[in-house]
């Protein structure tokens, strides 16, 4: 089989494990959030309300797709895809189980931090080309935020690089012990906390803070396109999880064949729920604030372990 | 195809540059105005420079309406000023007729009107500090306040049959008495309450981001919040201890003991502590009042049903929960007001707005804004 | 304080302001010309009271009579203070200057009865949009849209 089609299959496969994974991702939330809020969350459609995400998706790709009239219309449409296709992409990177990444390439952690990065300019498209004022705001927003963010978490990546010496997401496997875990501890932190400001999420949604810009650099999408929005938040919110998952916390390893997979899955699940839980219990940041976290506190933070990492590799 | 937008204006600066600034129209339909305020926006980068109310998009003539109606048909009109809080303008109006007409008081109907507007004042606390949470992001905060709202908007619907616009308090008296198990249902919702609101002040107040999000942001000097004839929580939080029910006492509001909670640096962080302090102060005064209640009548019998009273005019107002309220009434002897002035602490603390949004930050003008905590029905009228 | 205390204060130190001086329902008014308002609120500014309360007016038919109630914490009392303007050319001096919480107050009597503030840096119509005919709150108002109430009652 050509190398086109392989990729169409694997593109296929990825577009069904993201769309299920926000499917299940929204679901959790609400019935997070709504455990957090002395609330039951969805409970009617389906067993435990699961089906409630799927009748919500149905009901948005049905909705008019409404392009405001003085936008830029080539822009305003390609926006969404270009803000999701980096996300689906960086799917392709993770360690699922033992000798089995989708795309083994030599530059695997490097190309999880850089491609994702791609979504920055979508998003600040989508601001731009809206032709409107709390999308221009949030677009740019959303820009300075994301670049900001993307130096710590990188770092916070730099010692499995520096402790497997290599970017190969299975060789790192490979070379990963269990003494890593305490050993990359603030290293977590940072990256925890930069994925979530990564994504947009609470308490750093500011491009699309709902009090504040309404809806941000999305506020004129409506339907599918806006729908995309949304895939692409939980898309990288999962991917960021079951990265986590696998490299600072072991991932499949220990455990033989199918539960490998399994434990990663439920390692990821538990960070998807401490994210959802600093969503829904912190309020949110101001711009400056938001700056001053990133550049004073998160990349210090994460050139000190860098250090840490460093300080203890001739002994190993 | 392009349009270019209109909404960039070029000012010169001091130092004789040029800036481009952005013109937001925050409103009238945006989810934090807490109604249907409009605020033209001006901004440098995030900075707010300017930051201009527009408000009257609730404007419906109730003073106007008032001269149309008799005194007794005024009373629901009032519920519709302060929608957060009807028992107040209930009792305001009630008062300023009550005192043109010469009307005398039960003292039961006195102790329910204060039971029940304590009671407002929390559920009025609960929205304000919900929603101005809201604001900030704090979405649970929201939740966890409406539910200490619904308990007592619970309470009301079983003593007066409605949820939001009571009718409650009227010329003479109140409309109802307690039902019976209704006293203690409010005592248990005490008890609970101030656990709920330790529960809260540790949520959202305790919480760092909070903190300083409200620090320090939308300062109003004492001298300030007095000139510019700031009441409630606003004054307070600036430290300047005025309460109209301890510096005016109307009622039977001399016969309990509480505190008046100030703040001392005027932000928002201060203006929505008062307001977690007071509902503390509401729950003592609401048990002891329910413990000093006696029975008796609940309004005075033999009212006529057509009120004309003499020429003149009289004044009266309360603290509501957004500071004091005070009804203006003119009698010319007709069975109709000749005028009605709602004197609303809404519009004046609000007209404070472009003065402390000045020089903050987009996301501090929404959280000033919820600060000052205005009812739309109320600055509107 | 009470309100025949506050008499003799006012008039232990503003003789001239003493007749003006009566009691209604309970409330001590000060009634002044309106060439003398500016000057009698800030001599009660000076006295004491600090707070402007409320800002509004009463259209009597024959003339608008401008009512401020003025109140104090240190001496915790309130006075009103009354004058009667023309209707022809209504015309009072804004007091802005002495409290700001005048400017969005008289901007509303300005809005409801078409008073001149004269000094108010800022009055345009505040409640009602730009371009409304007339003065809503003046009893000789009328448009079509006014729906008068039968006299049913």
């Amino acid at each position: 089989m050509s190398a086109l089609a392989w990729g169409a299959v694997w593109g296929l496969a990825a577009g069904l494990v993201i769309a299920l994974a926000a499917l299940i991702g929204v679901w959790g939330e609400r019935k997070v959030a709504g455990r957090i809020q002395m609330r039951i969350g969805p409970q009617e459609l389906g067993p435990f309300g699961l089906l409630q995400t799927l009748s919500d998706t149905v009901k948005l790709v049905l909705k008019e797709d409404i392009t405001p009239r003085a936008a830029d219309v080539r822009v305003f449409r390609a926006a969404p895809l270009i803000v999701f296709a980096p996300i689906a992409m960086s799917f392709a990177v993770v360690p699922y189980a033992a000798g089995f990444v989708p795309l083994n390439t030599s530059v695997g952690l490097l190309f999880f931090m850089a491609v994702p990065a791609i979504s920055v300019i979508g998003v600040l498209l989508a601001g731009w080309s809206s032709r409107n004022t709390y999308a221009t705001i949030g677009g740019l927003r959303a820009a300075a935020q994301m670049i900001s963010y993307e130096l710590s978490r990188t770092l916070s990546i730099l010692p499995f690089v520096l402790l497997a010496g290599s970017m190969r997401p299975l060789e790192v496997m490979d070379a990963w012990r269990w003494w890593w875990i305490p050993l990359t501890a603030i290293g977590f932190v940072v990256y925890l906390i930069s994925s979530i400001a990564e994504v947009n999420r609470g308490p750093f949604d500011l491009p699309e803070a709902e009090s504040e810009l309404v809806a941000g650099y999305f506020a004129d999408y409506s339907g599918i396109r806006w729908a995309i929005f949304m895939m692409a938040e939980y898309g990288g919110m999962v991917v960021a999880a079951l990265f986590a998952a696998a490299f600072f916390f072991g991932g499949y390893l220990g455990l033989p064949g199918v539960l490998g997979p399994i434990a990663l899955i439920l390692k990821a699940t538990a960070i998807v729920v401490l994210m959802i839980w600093v969503k829904w219990t912190f309020p949110r940041m101001r711009p400056d604030q938001l700056m001053k976290t990133a550049w004073k506190v998160l990349t210090p933070m994460a050139l000190v372990q860098l250090v840490i990492v460093g300080a203890v590799i001739p002994w190993l | 195809m392009s349009v270019e937008i209109e909404s960039r204006e070029c000012v010169v600066r001091g130092d004789g540059g040029v800036v481009e600034q952005l013109v937001v129209n925050v409103g009238p339909s945006h989810p934090s105005t807490h109604g249907v305020c409009r605020v033209i926006v001006h901004l440098d980068g995030e900075v707010v420079t300017k930051a201009e109310p527009v408000i009257g998009y609730l404007h419906r003539g109730i003073e106007k309406m008032a001269e149309n109606r008799t005194y007794l048909q005024v009373v629901p009109l009032t519920d519709r000023l302060d929608y957060v809080g009807s028992m107040y303008a209930n009792w305001a109006y009630c008062r300023a007729l009550e005192r043109l007409a010469g009307i005398r008081v039960p003292e039961r109907a006195e102790y329910l009107r204060v039971i029940v507007c304590e009671m407002q004042r929390i559920a009025s606390h609960m929205m304000s500090l919900g929603s101005a949470a809201a604001d900030s992001g704090a979405a649970t905060m929201f939740i966890y306040a409406f539910d200490q709202r619904e308990r007592i908007i619970e309470l009301f619907e079983e003593l007066c049959g409605a949820r939001l616009t009571y009718n409650y308090v009227r010329p003479g008296g109140v409309s109802f008495d307690v039902p019976e198990g209704w006293v203690e249902t409010a005592l248990a919702f005490c008890r609970t309450h101030r656990a709920a609101l330790t529960e809260m002040d540790r949520l959202y107040f305790g919480n760092v981001i909070a903190r300083d999000r409200l620090k320090g942001v939308g300062v109003l000097s004492a001298a300030d919040a007095v000139a510019w004839g700031a009441s409630g929580p606003v004054a307070r939080g600036s430290g300047v201890n005025f309460d109209l029910r301890k510096h005016d006492p109307y009622s039977v509001y001399p016969r309990f003991d509480f505190d008046v909670p100030t703040g001392s640096n005027g932000d928002c962080y201060d203006r929505a502590r008062v307001r977690l302090f007071e509902c503390y102060e509401s729950c003592r005064i609401l048990e002891q009042a329910i413990a000093q209640m006696e029975p008796g009548p609940f309004r005075t019998e033999g009212l006529p049903r057509l009120l004309a009273p003499r020429p003149g005019d009289a004044y009266d107002h309360i603290e509501s929960a957004r500071g004091s309220l005070g009804v203006y009434l003119v009698a010319d002897g007709t069975p109709r007001p000749y005028r009605m002035k709602v004197r609303s602490p809404a519009f004046c603390n609000l007209a404070l707005l472009p003065m402390l949004a000045e020089g903050h930050m987009l996301s501090d003008l929404v959280v000033i804004l919820g600060s000052l905590d205005p009812v739309f029905g109320e600055v509107d009228r | 304080m009470n309100i025949p205390e506050l008499r003799d204060h006012l008039c232990a130190i503003h003789p001239d302001l003493c007749p003006l001086f009566s009691i209604e329902f309970g409330d001590g008014v000060l009634s002044v010309p309106c060439e003398k308002l500016y000057d009698a609120a800030a001599d009660l500014r000076e006295l004491g009271f600090d707070r402007l309360g409320m800002v509004t007016a009463v259209d009597h038919g024959t003339e608008f009579e401008m009512v401020y109630r003025l109140h104090s914490r240190s001496m915790s009392a309130a006075i009103f203070l009354k004058c009667g303007v023309s209707r022809d050319e209504p015309r009072v001096r804004s007091l802005v200057d002495l409290w700001p919480a005048a400017l969005w107050q008289e901007r509303e009597a300005y809005d409801m009865f078409g008073i001149e503030f004269e000094g108010h840096p800022d009055l345009r119509r505040i409640l009602l949009p730009e371009g409304w005919e007339g003065f809503p709150l003046r009893k000789d108002y009328c448009d079509d849209r006014v729906v008068r109430r039968p006299d049913y009652i």
